[in-house]
């Protein structure tokens, strides 16, 4: 999770979708994206995760959107309607929330720099390397990473005490 | 014989496709001798056959197999090479195997003596030991047997095309009868109906408000057309339960010799069907049962003499369809299970501590034994007994949605019953509104609603030590707010309706502000970021498109236990000294004596003819709605003398209640009257089996104590 941990140069991918979160410029490798959708009618999960605003419905399927806003632990005031990067991860479709969409870029043959050690440590745990471009820093992201939230252990019931009535 | 039948079926349509799939193995094997993962799969296909004829008793064919299956270990294993001789052995097996299946076919058995297994049986062995061949003229006395339309497998087995390509072909047979469908396309078959339910339901709504006659004529036929869909697809999935019950005979079979036992299964309900995938989850814990209801529940016959009982024991498995749920029962007739010893192990493996165990009623108790790391067995037996067991029985049947649980009395026996739904995809449900979402609840767990704030039900809502509970029929229900319960901080303040739900045997009230209607939902996972979440079951979409969230009772039902479970004691032992005003059963139990007992402990009133009556150990039983009816006579309980059926001889009156053990009938007299009037119990006549005596109708009444009467009888047995 440190610089040091990847001097394995991270494969770059191809191609990368990429979106604006927080003022970061972020990207996926556009084979994990299968789609980027306009806001959605969201349904909140109570007690679900601080990462995952709600379920929507994706043509008859039911998908978690997690708010990379949350993820990363920025700001959480971003924009009201947030787009949809839906990907799939470990064959489970997720929505990724984001603020902005930006262009597919053409990475062919590019070389990604570790991630900065300085970057906040929910940052670090998502984005597997930086490529400096002319003019700003693209972010790779990793979609398993990405969509992995916390376990929710402090939505559990608080459990009865040992040999209690169940 | 129908079930053999179908086995033998069953085993036809398996065997002549594996026979396919050896012809091509084979072939391909010829090409690339060393292949191990070839060899691998022709060895697993006729040790297959094998095992299966075997257990069919087709003699011949197990021993022609046999010999195949020696052959093909020694080819696995490396210590024999394939070469031409022995492939075209093998194909001359494979030809052989087919024309006995022909014939179990035709006359259900393999003694046809037209079909040569014994010399090609021998041809095999004979490769095995590495024996040179008698000159390739020899087994010819194989040859001029063959049947008819086979080919003639002697020649250079080169073209090994030929033998199964004119593989006799006579009227329709089994294997031609039925269409095996990939189990990924039923899935999606499923899927699809799915959402093409869920779009009915969708332009359904809209119809409901459209003008022209001819949209809504056409919905409804649409919605015709997608429920007979829908039940269709659903039925292709569905498989009876007989798969399994033909199994247990050798299972039981095997574990009693193994263990000392002497059973006798009976197999009921083989017709019942539920989905596939839940017959395959179901396979694990039920033989799990089966298992430990031989090892722990049915004594050695040296035990069983010595306690009265016949020597075999008998082990019956029930199947039926109950309320929208498959009902799958396993009862013995074993030495039960007894509270007190289970609860010394519970102590002594820590599954509880002391202090727990004291406050526990007997059935809390029995419970235990579906808590992790409890094992009743005596000694670490390899049937069952290594300390994994009930739980695992109960964490399985969980996951798929269904409950377990157990009902035993000492001395006669144990019934463990499961439910479990019929399918996971498309299930009834409930809808309700709350803080703006709305929520399904399966229609499984749905017991009643009752709507709050109407006339006269205002009081019946009463907060104890901080909470909320509902009188319900003289019955305290807890209730739990579902907004609180899920956490979304919503406020109580307007919840009306209080929905009665059920999950194994906790039964509560989810308070919400509004109830939709009930509506066919179709079950869709959540992701794995909210799997973690027990109170959803997964969720739905709606007919607006939103999505919504599904309940999980068994899940929410912690909420209501920690929430409430302190007051309903307190509140019970309030009861006993206080006046109250619930409905009494009034009964006379020996001439002109009076007893009462609570309405709400009374499920139903029953006359049954005394000549139904059965002895099950030292109890008097009824067989009672597909179950037995332990039953208990009021007057000596509660001491005073039997004087027999005071009216009609051959009938005898019976008050069933729904005890914490399963239900109880009570044999009383005859039934009074019922009333509802305040009353003050004294202490007046208060012994074992009666709370005291209270003035009811202007006449002293003794108040029966119903839970001392049924721990009794839970004691009663040896």
């Amino acid at each position: 999770m440190t610089a040091a941990a990847a001097p394995a140069a991270t494969e770059v991918p191809d191609q990368v979708c990429t979106f604006r979160v927080d003022g970061l410029f972020l990207g996926i490798d556009v084979g994990q994206v299968q789609e980027v959708l306009r806001p959605q009618p969201m349904t909140p999960v109570p007690g679900a995760p601080d990462a995952v605003r709600g379920l929507i419905n994706l043509r008859g399927q039911i998908v978690a959107a997690v708010d990379l806003r949350r993820r990363l632990d920025l700001s959480a005031d971003g924009p009201e309607e947030r787009l949809n990067v839906v990907v799939t991860s470990r064959d489970e479709v997720v929505s990724l929330l984001v603020d902005d969409i930006g262009d597919v870029l053409d990475t062919r043959g590019a070389t990604a720099e570790p991630v900065p050690a300085n970057l906040p440590a929910a940052v670090q745990d998502v984005v597997t390397g930086a490529l400096p471009l002319p003019g700003s820093i693209l972010l790779l992201v990793d979609a398993d990473r990405a969509t992995e939230v916390p376990t929710p252990t402090d939505v559990r019931h608080p459990q009865p005490a040992d040999g209690g009535t169940p | 014989m129908d079930d053999d039948a179908e086995i033998v079926a069953e085993f036809l349509v398996e065997s002549h496709e594996n026979l396919d799939q050896l012809d091509r193995d084979l072939v391909a094997l010829e090409r690339d001798p060393g292949s191990r993962e070839l060899l691998s799969g022709v060895f697993r296909a006729i040790h297959t056959i094998k095992g299966t004829s075997g257990f069919l008793a087709l003699g011949r064919l197990e021993a022609l197999t046999h010999v195949g299956e020696n052959l093909l270990a020694r080819l696995r294993d490396g210590q024999l090479r394939l070469d031409t001789e022995i492939a075209g052995s093998l194909l001359r097996l494979v030809d052989t195997v087919r024309a006995l299946l022909a014939v179990i076919e035709r006359t259900g058995t393999d003694t046809d003596p037209s079909v040569p297994a014994e010399a090609v049986a021998e041809e095999l062995a004979r490769l095995l030991e590495g024996r040179p061949a008698p000159e390739a003229e020899e087994p010819d006395e194989a040859e001029p047997s063959e049947p008819s339309g086979q080919s003639e497998p002697r020649e250079e087995p080169a073209e090994p095309e030929q033998p199964s390509a004119d593989e006799p072909v006579g009227s329709p047979s089994v294997v031609d009868a039925s269409v095996r469908v990939d189990v990924d396309l039923l899935d999606s078959l499923v899927q699809m109906v799915g959402e093409l339910v869920l779009t009915r339901n969708q332009i359904l709504q809209r119809c409901d408000a459209a003008a022209d006659a001819e949209l809504v004529r056409a919905s409804q036929r649409l919605d015709l057309v997608a429920s007979e869909l829908q039940e269709g697809v659903m039925r292709t999935r569905m498989q009876p339960i007989g798969q399994v019950w033909a199994k247990m005979p050798r299972v039981v079979r095997d574990l009693a010799h193994q263990l000392g036992r002497e059973v006798e299964l009976r197999l009921e309900g083989h017709d019942t069907e539920l989905d596939r995938s839940l017959l395959d989850a179901l396979k694990g814990p039920l033989t799990h049962l089966v298992r430990n209801a031989l090892d722990h529940g049915i004594e050695p016959p040296e035990e069983r003499a010595a306690a009265g009982k016949g020597r075999a024991g008998t082990l019956a498995l029930r199947a039926f369809h109950e309320n929208g749920q498959v009902v799958v029962e396993v009862t013995d007739d074993g030495r039960g299970l007894d509270p007190a010893r289970i609860g010394r192990i519970a102590l002594d493996r820590e599954v509880v501590t002391a202090d727990a165990l004291r406050r526990m009623e007997p059935r809390e108790v029995l419970d235990l034994v579906f808590r992790p790391g409890f094992s009743t067995a005596r000694e670490v037996t390899n049937v069952s007994g290594r300390g994994v067991g009930m739980d695992v029985v109960r964490t399985n049947i969980d996951r798929i949605g269904g409950s377990v649980d157990l009902v035993s009395t000492p001395g006669a026996g144990t019934t463990v019953r499961v439910r479990i739904p019929l399918t996971l995809a498309i299930i009834p449900a409930l809808v309700v509104g709350e803080g703006g979402e709305r929520y399904a609840i399966p229609q499984a767990n749905l017991v009643e609603l009752v709507r709050l704030g109407g006339s006269g039900t205002e009081q019946d809502l009463e907060v104890v030590a901080g909470a909320p509970v509902l009188r319900l029929r003289g019955r305290l229900l807890p209730l739990v707010h579902l907004g609180r319960a899920l956490g979304a901080g919503t406020d109580a303040g307007d919840a009306v309706t209080v929905v009665v739900v059920q999950a194994d045997d906790v039964r509560f009230g989810l308070c919400v502000s509004e109830v939709h209607d009930t509506q066919e939902i179709v079950v869709k996972p959540i992701g794995r970021q909210l799997r973690g979440l027990p109170m959803y079951a997964g969720a739905t979409i709606m007919g607006d498109g939103r999505v919504a969230l599904i309940l999980d009772v068994a899940g929410l039902a912690p909420a209501a236990a920690t929430a409430t479970a302190p007051a309903v004691a307190a509140v019970e032992t309030d009861r006993r000294s206080a006046e109250d005003a619930e409905g009494l059963l009034v009964v006379e139990v020996a001439p002109g004596h009076r007893a009462a007992l609570p309405l709400a402990a009374v499920s139903r009133l029953e006359e049954l003819p005394t000549a139904t009556v059965e002895r099950a150990g030292p109890a008097d039983v009824v067989q009672y709605r597909d179950g037995i009816l332990p039953l208990l006579h009021l007057a000596p309980l509660i001491g005073l003398e039997d004087a027999g059926p005071a009216g009609r001889e051959d009938v005898l009156s019976v008050v069933v209640h729904d005890s914490w053990s399963g239900p109880v009938g009570i044999v009383i007299d005859r039934v009074l009257d019922v009333v509802e009037e305040r009353y003050v119990v004294t202490d007046v006549g208060r012994r074992a089996g009666v709370l005291g005596s209270a003035v009811v109708q202007g006449r002293v009444t003794e108040l029966v104590d119903l839970d001392v009467l049924v721990g009794q009888l839970a004691g009663a047995g040896r």
